[in-house]
């Protein structure tokens, strides 16, 4: 039988995704421009008999998460850069307790209120922790709908193997456009499996008591913990690293970008191949781990990097830092909830190589 | 022979840190002993508040949840949606609940959640050093209001009844206040969280006790004059009873003829 494709909004799809994956609980708040997804979720996760909870701050839908991660259970929360940044004190406890969960951010545009189109000016605050304390959560950055439900599934996986919560990093267009989409298989939250570090049913799982916290006054504890969670971040940087490559083989200059922005570079990218430029496009899917290696790779056969972002540039550190200083890096970015068009990430491109 | 006293096996026998005089040993005493009453030990989880009592888990012997200050009750939300067969123990003091927790217990009562909240209220912040709480009484002195806590002029607000607010709200089954001044009380207080922890494990609505309790540290006392200083001001403003009880169990009120 033919793979059945829907059309749907990214939102949408997301949630879609995300209760295939045997989402058992999702708490949201209100906030534009992912209010589909917490919609979505209310419909189908109450209509499964899950849990879906409609809660009374971005604070406490985290808080929430934290309390049925504890559990065990696969739980999510969503929102926009705003209700983002109000959930990374949340974010830090369920590092500091080596917590899963899956949270989306569909960005939008900012500082402060900002405005509700979109915008990748949450790339620093993502990849680095974003509230206090030393940590980091693997961020996930879908190009569209399809990859949004895809990564969006797979983050449950990802969050459980590593105890560390995932976040997918959409922006307001990925989650407002709709798409043609294949659906993940569902998985019945009932076959997933029980935690030996999750509280509750102790006399099931034939285990001591167990204290979900991330408090530790001791220093030398404290460090231990935190020296042994970096070695589990080691881990992740070696297996988990992903990105895409297209026609960078043979490129002069390579655009840098992730989600819509390297939709865009895509399309200045065939727009230069027609006229004979050596163009390519790296496209990080990990926005943490960031692929430093492969980037310094490609800088050490002679490249070029343009990065594409919409922000005042925060991609191109990373970007920077990985080429550390044996390529030149250029950077051509949007904000405001502009998005950049082909076509004048062509002009740029077409400047750079003089053509 | 019959045994007139034993240590509650969900309490682990280990001496607290807790200053002497202090009200949380005997609080998790008496929680201790329901727990053990109920048959409820491999089924409780305490979700711990930030303050003092953060060292709950280290005293209680079944699972625990530490979240941020304030974020109990939505924690507590998350674990009891999860696993509602178990008992969950949603503990807080004051600066906790009614401070920077005050969106998450209103919010989780008014849900009805199905958890137990025990809120020890000693009208100070005890962890950090005797700052002003939400509950602090008129004129009581704080670090953070030096000359006794001053509502007008120095516009320090007034003392939260956090029961009576709680009570018009219609997710709120079960709402009591007790107090561990004395055996007396201490029975009474016993027994109001038996109520909450049944109803609780019937599934009934938000369930609440308050606790009225001694902090004779941050208030500069002995602990026998914090005694006294809790009946002579605390009880007089914050009266001890049953609050609110809407329970299935309750007595029907009176018919009128």
């Amino acid at each position: 039988m033919a793979e059945e494709i829907r059309l749907m909004k990214g939102n949408e799809a997301i949630g879609e995704a995300a209760v295939r994956a045997g989402c058992r609980a999702y708490f949201g708040y209100p906030i534009t421009p992912q209010n589909e997804l917490t919609a979505y979720m209310a419909k189908h996760m109450l209509a499964k008999g899950r849990i879906f909870i409609q809660a009374e701050s971005e604070v406490a839908a985290i808080n929430m998460v934290y309390g049925a991660s504890s559990t065990g259970a696969r739980a999510m929360t969503s929102s926009s850069s705003p209700g983002v940044s109000l959930k990374q004190e949340g974010i830090s406890y369920l590092c500091g307790a080596d917590l899963p969960a899956v949270i989306v951010n569909v960005a939008r545009s900012g500082p402060g209120l900002g405005g509700i189109s979109p915008s990748q000016g949450d790339y620093f605050q993502a990849t680095r922790g974003g509230g206090h304390g030393d940590y980091y959560t693997i961020v996930l950055a879908p190009k569209g709908v399809q990859d949004a439900a895809d990564l969006t599934y797979e983050a449950f996986s990802i969050s459980e193997k590593w105890r560390v919560p995932v976040l997918v990093l959409a922006d307001g267009l990925i989650g407002q456009m709709m798409e043609g989409v294949v659906l993940p298989e569902p998985i019945d939250p009932a076959t997933l499996p029980r935690w030996q570090w999750a509280v509750g049913h102790s006399v099931e799982m034939g285990r001591p008591y167990n204290h979900v916290s991330s408090i530790n006054l001791v220093p030398d504890e404290l460090e231990a913990a935190n020296r042994k969670r970096f070695a589990r971040y080691g881990q992740i940087k070696k297996e988990l690293l992903r990105y895409e490559e297209i026609e960078v083989e043979d490129a002069d200059v390579v655009f840098v970008a992730y989600g819509t922005s390297a939709r865009v570079s895509h399309g200045a990218l065939e727009m230069a191949r027609a006229k004979g430029m050596k163009v390519g496009l790296f496209r990080p899917v990990t926005l943490w781990p960031f692929p430093y290696a492969r980037l310094l790779e490609l800088a050490e056969k002679g490249k070029r990097f343009l990065c594409v972002e919409m922000s005042m540039g925060q991609m191109v550190e990373d970007v920077r830092l990985a080429v550390n200083g044996k390529a030149p890096v250029y950077f051509y970015g949007r904000c405001g909830g502009n998005i950049p068009s082909q076509e004048e990430v062509f002009a740029e491109v077409a400047r750079l190589m003089g053509k | 022979m019959e045994l007139v006293y034993g240590h509650p096996k969900s309490l682990k026998p280990i001496q607290t840190k807790y200053c002497p005089g202090c009200g949380h040993g005997v609080i998790h005493r008496i929680i201790a002993e329901v727990v053990d009453e109920m048959g409820l030990q491999t089924k409780a989880i305490i979700t711990n508040p930030v303050g003092c009592s953060i060292w709950a888990d280290l005293y209680f012997d079944f699972d625990s949840v530490q979240p941020a200050h304030g974020r109990t009750p939505a924690a507590a939300t998350g674990v009891k949606r999860m696993l509602p067969d178990h008992l969950v123990i949603c503990y807080q003091g004051d600066g906790d609940l009614a401070a920077i927790g005050t969106a998450e217990i209103i919010h989780a009562a008014n849900r009805g959640e199905k958890f137990t909240t025990i809120f020890v209220n000693n009208a100070i912040y005890g962890m950090t050093g005797g700052q002003m709480a939400p509950t602090t009484l008129v004129g009581q002195h704080a670090t953070t209001a030096p000359e006794g806590r001053d509502p007008i002029v120095a516009g320090m607000g007034y003392p939260i009844r956090v029961c009576e607010l709680l009570s018009s709200l219609e997710g709120t089954r079960y709402l009591a206040r007790g107090s561990v001044n004395n055996m007396v009380n201490i029975r009474k207080t016993k027994n109001y969280i038996r109520k909450a922890f049944e109803a609780q494990m019937r599934g009934e609505g938000f369930t609440m006790v308050e606790i009225l309790s001694q902090c004779p540290t941050n208030w500069q006392m002995n602990p026998v004059e914090s005694v006294e200083w809790l009946e002579k001001n605390m009880i007089t403003f914050y009266p001890l009873g049953e609050i609110k009880n809407t329970l299935s169990t309750a007595p029907a009120p009176a018919q009128a003829h």
